[in-house]
C-alpha cells in the first residue's frame, strides 16, 4: 500500500450528511470486476441523472473537482453496508483522504486497508472548511505526522485512531505481519480446541 | 493479579477476553474468529486469496451462503440474468475450490446468512463471528461477538482466521418495563436509534439489558442485534439466558449430549458482572415505545406512527435543517403531514431483519381475512422458514390477500436480484435501511415492523397496527 504522510491537493466538498454506502456504490454495480476502476461508479446517482448525463451542479462535476484528492462532507460518512466496494470508487476516482465529523466504523477500518485517510474533525470545524473551500478554491495540506489540516492561512487538527495512522504512515498490510504470527495461531488453536471443544464444526466432508 | 481475578467484566469483555491470540504494541489484538460466513460478495477476497496462491486456514469454520442475489420467482438458475447467475455460480466455485461448506441456492436450507446461522445452529453463544456484511451483529443475539467486515479483512480472516481489532468503547441500553401490546423488537430498534441517532453509537459495542429485553423471544432478539448497526454500533450483544439455550438445543450444528451440557455451564458464565462499568448507559422505559415509523433517508428519521413529518424550520442546526429538506424532497413528503396519512404503492416483508416464523405470523395475524390495497412480496429468510410458514397455512394468507409468496434471500432489502421498488414509489417495508436507492434507485422506503407492514398493505398507507388489535377494520 503506497504510504500516507503529508499531501498538497485540492479539495471537493461535498457539504451533506449522512452519505452512506449504498449512495457512495449502488448495489447494481457491486457485481463488475474491478479491472475497469470504480471511480465511475462513484456516488453515481447522485452524479448522473437518469438519462446518464452529468447533473452540472454535483460538486463531483465541477472542473476543480477533477484532481482533488480530498472530500470534504459532513457526519455519519460511509455509514451502513460495509461494502468495501464504496472505498475502491472513491480510491479509484482518485481520493487520498476524506474529512468529516464522523464517519462509518466499517467504512473507516475498509478506508485504511486501502490507504484512504479518514480524517474527524469537530462539526464546527468540517462546517468552516466546507464555508471556506469554494472562495479558496486553494490547496489544501494535510499532514498526517502532526494530525494537521492546512487551508489559506487557517490550520485545523483532525483526529484519527493512532493504530490507523500508524498504518497509514507505513503503507502497512496487516497480512504479512498476521501470516508470520502462524505458529501463535496454531497454538492458540489447540488451547482452544481443548477448552471449547462445543466450538468446533466438522469438515464440509464429515 | 488478585485485581485481575476480581475485575468485573461485561459480557464483551468475556468472549473477547477468550479470543485474544495475541497483543501488539500499538494495542491491536488478534482475534481468533469461531465462524467466518462468506457470500456471493465476498468475491474480492477471494480473488485476494488467489493473487497470493494462498490457503483457506480454516475451511471448516468458513460457510458460504448464496442470498445476496438469488431469484426468489424461479429455482432454476438459467432463467435469470447471465450477470446475477454468474455470480451465484462464482461463490459455488470459490467454496468447492476450498473446500468450504455451502449452503448454496439449490440447497433445502439455503436462506439468508443472518437467518440461516441461528437456524442451523451455527450461531452459538460466546462465539466470534464475521461476515462481509454489516449486518452480521444480528447474531449477537445470541451473546456472539458478532460484526461485519469489509473484503481486505475477509481475505484476511480467509488466510489466517484471526482478525487484528481494537478493543471499542462498550454502551449498555437498558429497557425496563413491559412492551404493549402491537410493540415489537423492531418498535424498539427505532426508538433506540431515533433516540441515540444513526451514529449514536459509533465505535461501542452494545449491550442490550433489562426486563424487556429478557422477554424477547431470540426472533426479537435477533431484530434488535441486527439494527444495531443502525445505530453506528460495531456490535449488539444480549446475554444468552435460557431463551437462547432452548432455542439452541436440538440445532442440527449445535452440540448436543454431554458438549452441550458442558457448553452451557460455560454460556451460564458470560453474562455480565454485576458491577461491570460500561462507557455509557442509557436507559429507556419500555413502556413508552409505540409502533415507530421511518419518514426520512436514514434510520434516525423515526418517529411515532402519531407524530408528524419534522418541519427543517424548527431546526437551528443548518446541517440538520438541510438533511430534513434532503429528506423531504427524495421522500416525496411535506413538513407537518400526518405519517398516518402517507399513501404507499407497495409492501415488502422479508430481510435478515423481520422475515424469520414469528415476523411472518404477525403479518399474517393482520392480514387474514383481509385484502391488500396494493401489491407486495413477502420472501421468507429462509427455506425452511418458508416451509414452516407453509405447514401453518401462512402463505394462504398471504395469498388471499392479494400479497406475492416467493423464495427466499436478500430481495427486494437491496435489490441485488433484480427484485426492485421502482422509481418513485413508497414502499412500507420490514428491512433495515431507508437510504436513497437502496431498494431501487429512486425508490422511496418507509421502515417499520411486519404487523405494520401488514396494516399499511391492508388500508393503502401508514397504519397504527393498534387500530386493528383494537378490532377496528
Ligand atoms: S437481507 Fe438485506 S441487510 Fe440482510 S444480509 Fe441481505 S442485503 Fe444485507
Amino acid at each position: 500500500m503506497r504510504p500516507f504522510d503529508i499531501i498538497t491537493t485540492t479539495a471537493c466538498a461535498l457539504p451533506l450528511a449522512s452519505i452512506d454506502t449504498d449512495q457512495l456504490i449502488p448495489a447494481r454495480f457491486m457485481k463488475r470486476s474491478r479491472a475497469d476502476g470504480y471511480g465511475q461508479y462513484l456516488l453515481h446517482d447522485m452524479r448522473f441523472d437518469e438519462t446518464g448525463q452529468a447533473r452540472p451542479d454535483f460538486p463531483l462535476n465541477a472542473a476543480s473537482a477533477a484532481g482533488a484528492e480530498v472530500l470534504v462532507t459532513r457526519r455519519n460518512f460511509g455509514a451502513g453496508s460495509s461494502r468495501e466496494a464504496a472505498v475502491y470508487a472513491l480510491v479509484d476516482f482518485g481520493f487520498r483522504c476524506v474529512i468529516a465529523p464522523s464517519f462509518g466504523d466499517i467504512f473507516a477500518s475498509n478506508a485504511v486497508n486501502n490507504g484512504l485517510l479518514p480524517a474527524t474533525v469537530s462539526e464546527a470545524d468540517a462546517e468552516e472548511i466546507l464555508s471556506l473551500l469554494p472562495s479558496t478554491g486553494a490547496a489544501i495540506t494535510i499532514d498526517l505526522r502532526d494530525g494537521l489540516i492546512r487551508l489559506g492561512n487557517r490550520t485545523f487538527s483532525f483526529s484519527v485512531d493512532p493504530i490507523w495512522r500508524t498504518k497509514l504512515l507505513n503503507g502497512w498490510d496487516d497480512l504479512d505481519l498476521t501470516v508470520s504470527l502462524a505458529d501463535g495461531i496454531t497454538g492458540f488453536e489447540a488451547r482452544d480446541a481443548h477448552q471449547r471443544p462445543w466450538a468446533a464444526l466438522g469438515t464440509r466432508r464429515a | 493479579m488478585m485485581d485481575v481475578a476480581r475485575r468485573q467484566r461485561t459480557l464483551f469483555d468475556k468472549v473477547w477476553d477468550a479470543h485474544v491470540v495475541t497483543r501488539r504494541e500499538d494495542g491491536a489484538e488478534l482475534l481468533f474468529i469461531d465462524r467466518h460466513l462468506v457470500h456471493e460478495g465476498s468475491f474480492h477476497a477471494f480473488n485476494k486469496l488467489k493473487e497470493r496462491r494462498a490457503q483457506v486456514r480454516r475451511p471448516d469454520l468458513t460457510i458460504g451462503v448464496a442470498d445476496h442475489y438469488v431469484p426468489t420467482r424461479t429455482r432454476v438458475l438459467s432463467e435469470i440474468a447471465p450477470e446475477i447467475a454468474g455470480m451465484i455460480r462464482q461463490l459455488d466455485d470459490n467454496c468447492r475450490a476450498n473446500d468450504i461448506r455451502l449452503f448454496g441456492f439449490d440447497d433445502p436450507r439455503q436462506g439468508i446468512v443472518h437467518v440461516i446461522g441461528p437456524e442451523q445452529g451455527l450461531t452459538l453463544p460466546g462465539l466470534t463471528m464475521v461476515c462481509g456484511d454489516s449486518h452480521t451483529s444480528t447474531h449477537g443475539a445470541f451473546g456472539a461477538l458478532a460484526f461485519g467486515i469489509g473484503a481486505s479483512e475477509v481475505a484476511h480472516v480467509l488466510l489466517t482466521q484471526c482478525l487484528w481489532q481494537k478493543r471499542p468503547k462498550q454502551m449498555r441500553i437498558t429497557i425496563d418495563g413491559a412492551l404493549a401490546s402491537g410493540i415489537t423488537a423492531k418498535d424498539v430498534a427505532l426508538a433506540i436509534i431515533a433516540r441515540i441517532g444513526a451514529d449514536g453509537a459509533r465505535g461501542h459495542a452494545i449491550e442490550y439489558a433489562g426486563t424487556a429485553i429478557d422477554a424477547l423471544s431470540m426472533e426479537g432478539r435477533l431484530t434488535l442485534c441486527n439494527l444495531a448497526i443502525e445505530s453506528g454500533a460495531r456490535c449488539g450483544m444480549i446475554a444468552p439466558d435460557e431463551t437462547t439455550f432452548a432455542y439452541v438445543t436440538g440445532r442440527p450444528f449445535a452440540p448436543k449430549g454431554d458438549l452441550l451440557d458442558r457448553a452451557i455451564a460455560n454460556w451460564r458464565e458470560l453474562a455480565t458482572d454485576a458491577e461491570a462499568a460500561f462507557d455509557r448507559e442509557i436507559r429507556l422505559n419500555g413502556q413508552e415505545i409505540a409502533p415507530t415509523v421511518t419518514w426520512g433517508i436514514s434510520p434516525e428519521d423515526a418517529l411515532p406512527i402519531s407524530a408528524a413529518v419534522p418541519d427543517p424550520a424548527i431546526f437551528d442546526d443548518p446541517a440538520q435543517a438541510s438533511h430534513v429538506r434532503e429528506a423531504l424532497d427524495y421522500m416525496g413528503l411535506q413538513a407537518g403531514q400526518a405519517l398516518d396519512s402517507i399513501k404507499i404503492d407497495r409492501v415488502f416483508i422479508g430481510s435478515c431483519t423481520n422475515s424469520r416464523i414469528e415476523d411472518l405470523r404477525a403479518a399474517a395475524a393482520i392480514l387474514a381475512g383481509r385484502t391488500a390495497r396494493v401489491p407486495g412480496l413477502v420472501s421468507p429468510g429462509s427455506h425452511l422458514v418458508k416451509q414452516q410458514a407453509e405447514q401453518e397455512g401462512l402463505d394462504q394468507i398471504f395469498r388471499g390477500a392479494g400479497l406475492d409468496w416467493v423464495g427466499s434471500g436478500c430481495s427486494m432489502c437491496v435489490g441485488m436480484n433484480g427484485d426492485l421498488v421502482p422509481a418513485g414509489e413508497r414502499c412500507a417495508s420490514t428491512t433495515n435501511r431507508n437510504f436513497k436507492g437502496r431498494q431501487g434507485q429512486g425508490a422511496r422506503t418507509h421502515l417499520m415492523s411486519p404487523a405494520m407492514v401488514a396494516a399499511a398493505a391492508v388500508t393503502g398507507q401508514l397504519t397504527d397496527v393498534r387500530n386493528f388489535l383494537r378490532g377496528d377494520r
